[in-house]
């Protein structure tokens, strides 16, 4: 159905009254499901608690099989693309499309970056068989000692291999943002997606930013 | 103010495409309404084949394995497809946007992802159906679930999959009650309703996402042997009932509070009177929203808990009657020198208050620890459970359905069948369920196919009733649908009950396929009887 009012602009959906309450619904929104995904890791870091707490050594001793240097890395290389989301979107409010479609390629080639890095560690993970649960079967010297070492191996894959899917969904949704940007479907008067986008993005960064420290810096 | 227009929601745009692409909540509402009866009726079936069986001791209809999975399925059913997803989705969906004054959710397209997610979701359930079952319980304790040969992975990735569904229809109503109310609709001007959704969907967005990782850590355990949940590979079953409970004890918020709503609503407008404590209302549902998320362990008592917190779960555990009984009192202060007629909705509220009461009063003796250690896992808690569930949320359901059908399909059912009806229930229910606190106090344990001979007649009884209770239902759902399939029309202006909220002064029935012929302007809350005069007509 056709908006009422005939200057009405496009993007704004009949159902809402004017481009303000559309901006701030969506947005609102927007944090509401951010709670949603803070409280699905709630439950893993619940997880994870619970099993350092019971098996403190073991957690600080398979946490030396992990690559600090990559997971360093990837937290320089995700923070950056946080940075990079963030000026983008400060481009597209100066209108200049030509900048926000260059800042939305670097985050998603960081994105990309994140995941081969992530690649190189599980790949060498899945060859010295440092797996979770059942698959485990590391016998190198610094780990027989180890006290239900596959437990760790099972919190570090589905904790990592989640915010992993995240990074992958949020490279979907930067391409996408990438795609609209150029059409010049987004502009200065209009560009929640890319805001909205930017919110989930900085979240999965900040997990990020929970999960290496208690992954690769204990002990 | 409301115009004889011919052209509603049922009938705007037609074809079967404008229906399955539709994003219209008034449509989305009916689908689910359509799919949620369906599921009840096949979780009712479920239940009444139990009774067969269990009205002697002996495996006389079915066997041990087929009750297993007559029981797993009837909760898993009832639960996760009927009551969690259908009475927000369909009475929600109808309802929510036009007590607010919106031409629809905040997020129609997501609205109606939700409804598909759904259906996907229930088709993995029925898939476990047909492919022999689960036999785990609903609540798939580990270490059995892990174990079990059944289909426990079909049936775990259902639920995980209709969370998500539940997440997003919670985030869009949240949004809508937020940002979508008209000018001058502010909170306190809310129809309770509303509240009791809003409520609901807090719990939904929060809880929900912790039942979804427990599924999937659940199906890897499976898979993998993740060990996180194996006590033979280092980790601790209990660690499951945790997080099963951190989820599914909210859960029963977000099937209980809908149904707050329900009777919120239908009390101050069938006893013609001003809701009494519209505050106290409001707040005690936020406050059951927040203290339902501090009791989970009230389920464990038996589970291997420190007597520590089985004290604080205990402690806690009872301060979910306050706001409760904040709510029962309120509503029977309004129904006091109000006009009380007893037609089909009102029979079903008064109904409710009842078997709530009794349910919600059993389940002080539930988190008692010394009494629970006693009643745990007895008929006791299957009869507390279902006095809250059925004769709570279900009733008030129903009450609703028989309260809002000819606003949201413009038919009237028979009125003296739906109150023959709507007695049938309040007996065969207590018939039904009454004998099984006597049950469990008794000590017979509940999940078993059979039973010792001390307890052949208390059985029987509730054998007996249960077949009047399934009729009754069952004649009750069909009155409706008769007198839609009939079209017996109301007059597209009518207010049979003498509503004051805007679905009912504002919007023909069935509403406007927009909802409003032009944005309402609100001239009264949504219980001024005390100040208006809003005349009941009914015209065919």
């Amino acid at each position: 159905m056709a908006h009422h009012n005939p200057d009405a602009p496009s993007h704004l959906k009949h159902y809402f009254h004017d481009v303000n309450q559309q901006y701030e619904t969506s947005k609102f929104a927007m944090w509401a499901f951010i709670l949603t995904e803070v409280l699905t890791f709630a439950g893993l870091f619940v997880a994870y608690i619970v099993y350092r707490s019971w098996y403190p050594d073991m957690f600080v001793d398979a946490h030396k099989l992990l690559d600090v240097n990559k997971g360093l890395m990837n937290t320089i290389v995700l923070i950056t693309s946080s940075l990079t989301m963030a000026l983008a979107i400060w481009a597209i409010q100066k209108n200049n499309k030509k900048l926000s479609v260059f800042m939305l390629l670097a985050t998603f080639i960081f994105a990309l970056v994140f995941l081969g890095i992530k690649f190189l560690e599980y790949s060498h993970k899945f060859e010295v068989g440092q797996l979770p649960g059942e698959f485990y079967s590391y016998m190198g010297p610094d780990a027989v000692h180890l006290n239900n070492p596959h437990i760790f191996f099972s919190i570090y894959f589905i904790m990592t291999g989640l915010h992993g899917l995240h990074v992958a969904i949020g490279m979907g949704l930067i391409a996408w943002l990438v795609y609209s940007t150029q059409k010049g479907n987004l502009t200065s008067e209009y560009y929640t997606p890319m805001e909205m986008i930017g919110i989930f993005w900085h979240l999965v960064d900040l997990i990020w930013i929970y999960l290496f420290p208690l992954f690769y810096l204990i002990g | 103010m409301i115009k004889n227009t011919k052209q509603n929601y049922l009938n705007h745009p037609r074809g079967i495409m404008s229906w399955l692409l539709t994003v219209d909540h008034k449509r989305i509402g009916l689908m689910y309404l359509v799919s949620g009866i369906l599921f009840f009726f096949m979780g009712g079936l479920l239940a009444l084949v139990m009774r067969f069986e269990l009205a002697a001791p002996g495996n006389d209809i079915i066997s041990n394995e087929i009750y297993n999975n007559a029981y797993t399925l009837h909760g898993a059913i009832m639960i996760f497809l009927f009551i969690i997803p259908a009475i927000p989705g369909a009475l929600g969906n109808i309802l929510l946007p036009l007590m607010v004054g919106a031409k629809d959710v905040a997020f129609p397209r997501l609205n109606l992802a939700s409804f598909y997610i759904y259906s996907f979701g229930a088709l993995f359930a029925l898939y476990t159906i047909v492919n022999g079952g689960v036999d785990t319980g609903w609540t798939f304790y580990t270490p059995y679930s892990t174990q079990s040969s059944s289909n426990v992975v079909p049936m775990t990735l259902g639920i995980f999959i209709i969370g998500f569904s539940s997440i997003l229809t919670g985030l869009n109503f949240i949004a809508t009650v937020h940002k979508m109310r008209i000018p001058g609709l502010t909170w306190y001007k809310l129809p309770l309703f509303v509240w009791a959704l809003y409520g609901t969907s807090l719990v939904q967005i929060t809880a929900t996402p912790v039942l979804a990782i427990t599924m999937v850590l659940l199906m890897l355990e499976r898979f993998l042997g993740i060990g996180i949940f194996d006590p033979a590979l280092g980790g601790d079953p209990v660690l499951y009932q945790h997080f099963f409970w951190f989820y599914s004890h909210p859960a029963v918020y977000i099937m209980i509070l809908p149904a707050f709503g329900i009777i919120s609503e239908i009390i101050p407008v069938h006893s013609r009177k001003k809701i009494w404590g519209y505050k106290f209302i409001a707040y005690s549902t936020l406050s059951i929203a927040f203290i339902g998320f501090l009791v989970w362990g009230h389920h464990m008592f038996t589970s291997g808990q420190s007597v520590f917190s089985q004290i604080v779960f205990s402690f806690i555990t009872y301060f979910v009657g306050i706001p409760t009984g904040v709510k029962i009192f309120s509503w029977i202060l309004t129904m006091y020198k109000g006009q009380v007629s007893f037609t089909p909705p009102m029979l079903y509220a008064l109904a409710f208050l009842f078997l709530f009461t009794i349910g919600g009063l059993t389940g002080i003796f539930l988190g008692a620890v010394a009494l629970d250690i006693h009643l745990h896992d007895t008929y006791f808690v299957v009869a507390h459970f279902h006095y809250v569930m059925q004769g709570g949320t279900i009733v008030a359901f129903l009450g609703g359905l028989h309260h809002w059908w000819p606003k949201s399909f413009g038919v009237m059912y028979n009125q003296t069948i739906a109150n023959i009806a709507a007695l049938g229930v309040f007996i065969g229910f207590n018939g039904t369920f009454f004998p099984q606190f006597l049950l469990g106090l008794r000590g017979m344990p509940r999940r078993y196919a059979t039973y010792d001979e001390q307890f052949v007649e208390l059985h029987s009884y509730s054998t007996f009733w249960s077949g009047i209770l399934g009729i009754s239902i069952f004649i009750a759902v069909m009155n409706l649908f008769w007198s839609f399939m009939k079209k017996n029309k109301v007059d597209p202006g009518s207010n049979p009950w003498g509503g004051m909220t805007l679905e009912w002064t504002h919007t023909s029935s069935p509403p406007h396929p927009h909802n409003f012929e032009e944005e309402p302007v609100l001239q009264h809350g949504p219980y001024d009887y005390d100040k208006v005069i809003v005349q009941k007509t009914y015209k065919k």
